[in-house]
């Protein structure tokens, strides 16, 4: 049984080996201080102190070119009394769940089928599915907001064939979500699967093969073994698209060409990254920004205590 | 083309709908991309006809021309190139020499140090953009390829990634007997575990490469001048000059994923490969 040892775990990772029983002087003692300095300084400066630092900004009413007033928490008063942040929260929650469910229920059947002993062309199938994952979110939002295009866009031209209206996905709330979600979707349910695949290949074929003599078809097989073997990856795979979803920034920017910071004309798909941005860097708002961060944090607090709470339920029943 | 034989795959025949599901799925997975080819060859004119074109149009080297006049798009993808390649490389040598100490090395503190770098995965970067930037502008960094480069070279995941193979992969009986023989740690390092570990560095820093060249967010912060823009920006900026004609930015975004289609014919498989060897597996 596969654990998941993976960003997000707060677990304890395994006891390192047992040193080498070498005896070293000092100059080589300090080398491996060397070896490891690299990641602890770029870390501490480009990550760890700013991630500190947002904590600090968002008590100022803070302008990079003007004035840095104290203010205490009236940034996380403001947030919370602020449609727009609400606003952007449920439009970040709304695409995160039209993203997940479809990609994670895709993954589980692709990686049961392609775990299969003498499936032809194997490669082929896994090399495609990583395709969207090599193509960049830009590329992949201008691709996707020109098929789902209201006048030139293939996918209305083939709903006009059945005889269905237009529809315009880019101005409409729930039509926002569901292209953005297409493009979340489309780009990670490959890599998804591939990952599936990997926790299923460490299931015995034994199993399946008992399995298959005491009768079990396709569909049992696929109930009693492929989806509880695969239970850990799976809250892990819902943690990072979480934090994935919280973060989603590219795709609302770049499908509505008029409005492109609000996505569109009433906000319908700005996302909590994407107001954060709007209020830092096109508001010059740092401290407001900077609060938006740490709503953010606790979101994912929130998340990762919820999955290592699951993992422990887990764990607990085996 | 047969994968090769892993432990616990399915045994029996495979069904006829296994093929159709696959397809599907591999179809979904290409068409966009073969859809952005044909609107990058074709005239606005022909790309907004409806029943659309299936055959590239022989518009391309027009809207080439448009793409160069409105953006610098060949410094452009030479910057991602310079940037993704500098993150690829260096996560793959810099997490190597650290898996190393963490896994061959004995230290004060290694144990605690180690437990940070896998504590630190937990803390998301990308919220803190707006105190980065600041830090960017202390620097004097703004508008610099190195703002892109310097904090894509810190990657604990890839860290803990290179200490579970090189753990797995170099016995401590051959550190030390290249250490009787004399070699010093450096000398290990280079000459018995980095060839072995190599395989698994070269993934890591493929993953560093792709991630890096189609980064966004961090880029459209700090980048500001037209000849530094990477080519996920040019393509941005090619948006914005939209009433130009509909195939720009279409064209962008195909110059864009072009380079990156191209090193995944070569070297996809070892990605593919290297997510199946389960990164994730405790």
């Amino acid at each position: 049984m596969s654990t998941v040892a993976a960003p997000l775990t707060l677990e304890r990772p395994a006891a390192p080996p047992p040193t080498p029983g070498v005896t070293r002087g000092w100059g080589e003692r300090l080398s491996a201080y060397a070896y490891i300095a690299p990641f602890f300084v770029i870390f501490a400066v480009f990550g760890l102190f700013p991630f500190a630092f947002t904590f600090y900004v968002a008590l100022f009413d803070w302008n990079p070119i003007g004035d840095q007033v104290f203010i205490g928490a009236d940034n996380f008063t403001r947030m919370l009394g602020d449609p727009r942040f609400w606003n952007a929260a449920g439009n970040t929650v709304s695409i995160w769940a039209l993203s997940t469910v479809p990609q994670l229920l895709l993954a589980l059947v692709l990686a049961h089928v392609l775990n299969h002993a003498r499936l032809r062309f194997a490669l082929f199938f896994r090399m495609s599915m990583l395709v969207p994952y090599i193509t960049s979110v830009a590329a992949t939002a201008i691709v996707f907001a020109q098929l789902f295009d209201r006048d030139y866009g293939l996918l209305n031209w083939l709903l006009g064939l059945v005889g269905v209206a237009p529809v315009d996905f880019v101005q409409s709330t729930w039509g926002s979500h569901v292209l953005i979600a297409t493009m979340v979707t489309w780009r990670w349910f490959g890599y998804t699967t591939l990952l599936y695949l990997a926790s299923l290949q460490a299931v015995p074929r034994a199993v399946y093969e008992a399995a298959a003599i005491d009768g079990a078809g396709a569909w049992q097989q696929f109930r009693h073994i492929t989806v509880p073997s695969l239970r850990p990856v799976i809250i892990f795979t819902v943690v990072t698209s979480t934090i994935g979803g919280l973060q989603i920034f590219t795709e609302p920017l770049l499908i509505a060409t008029g409005a492109p910071l609000t996505c569109g004309a009433v906000r319908q798909c700005q996302t909590l990254t994407l107001f954060l941005y709007e209020q830092g860097f096109g508001e010059f708002a740092f401290g407001y920004g900077s609060a938006i961060g740490v709503a953010l944090f606790v979101m994912i607090v929130v998340i990762a205590a919820i999955n290592y709470l699951l993992s422990a339920r887990i764990r607990a029943d085996r | 083309m047969t994968a090769p034989a892993t432990r616990g795959r399915r045994p029996g025949r495979v069904r006829w709908w296994t093929y159709l599901l696959l397809t599907a799925a591999t179809v979904a997975c290409l068409f966009p991309l073969y859809w952005m080819f044909i609107v990058a060859t074709t005239d606005t004119a022909t790309a907004t006809r409806m029943p659309p074109e299936v055959v590239p149009g022989g518009n391309f080297f027009h809207l080439l021309g448009l793409v160069l006049e409105t953006v610098p798009f060949i410094q452009a993808l030479l910057n991602s190139l310079v940037v993704a390649t500098a993150i690829g490389v260096g996560q793959a040598v810099l997490c190597a020499l650290a898996g190393f100490a963490f896994a061959k090395l004995s230290f004060p503190g290694r144990n605690a140090l180690f437990l940070v770098v896998v504590l630190t995965m937990t803390v998301p970067t990308q919220l803190s953009v707006i105190p980065q930037y600041m830090i960017m502008s202390t620097l004097g960094w703004v508008d610099t390829l190195q703002a892109l480069v310097v904090p894509g070279l810190a990657s604990a995941f890839g860290i803990f990634w290179m200490r579970q193979h090189i753990t797995a992969t170099i016995s401590d009986e051959l550190v030390q007997a290249a250490t009787i023989d004399g070699a010093n740690t450096w000398q290990v390092f280079w000459r018995i575990a980095f060839p072995i570990v190599r395989p698994a560095a070269f993934v890591l820093g493929l993953f560093g490469f792709v991630t890096a060249w189609n980064d966004f967010l961090w880029p459209f912060i700090v980048l500001k001048s037209p000849e530094r823009y990477t080519a996920q920006i040019a393509i941005k900026a090619l948006q914005n000059s939209y009433d130009v004609d509909l195939g720009l930015a279409m064209s962008g975004s195909f110059l864009a994923t072009i380079p990156l289609v191209v090193l995944f014919v070569l070297v996809g498989r070892r990605m593919v490969a290297g997510i199946l060897d389960g990164a994730f597996k405790g």
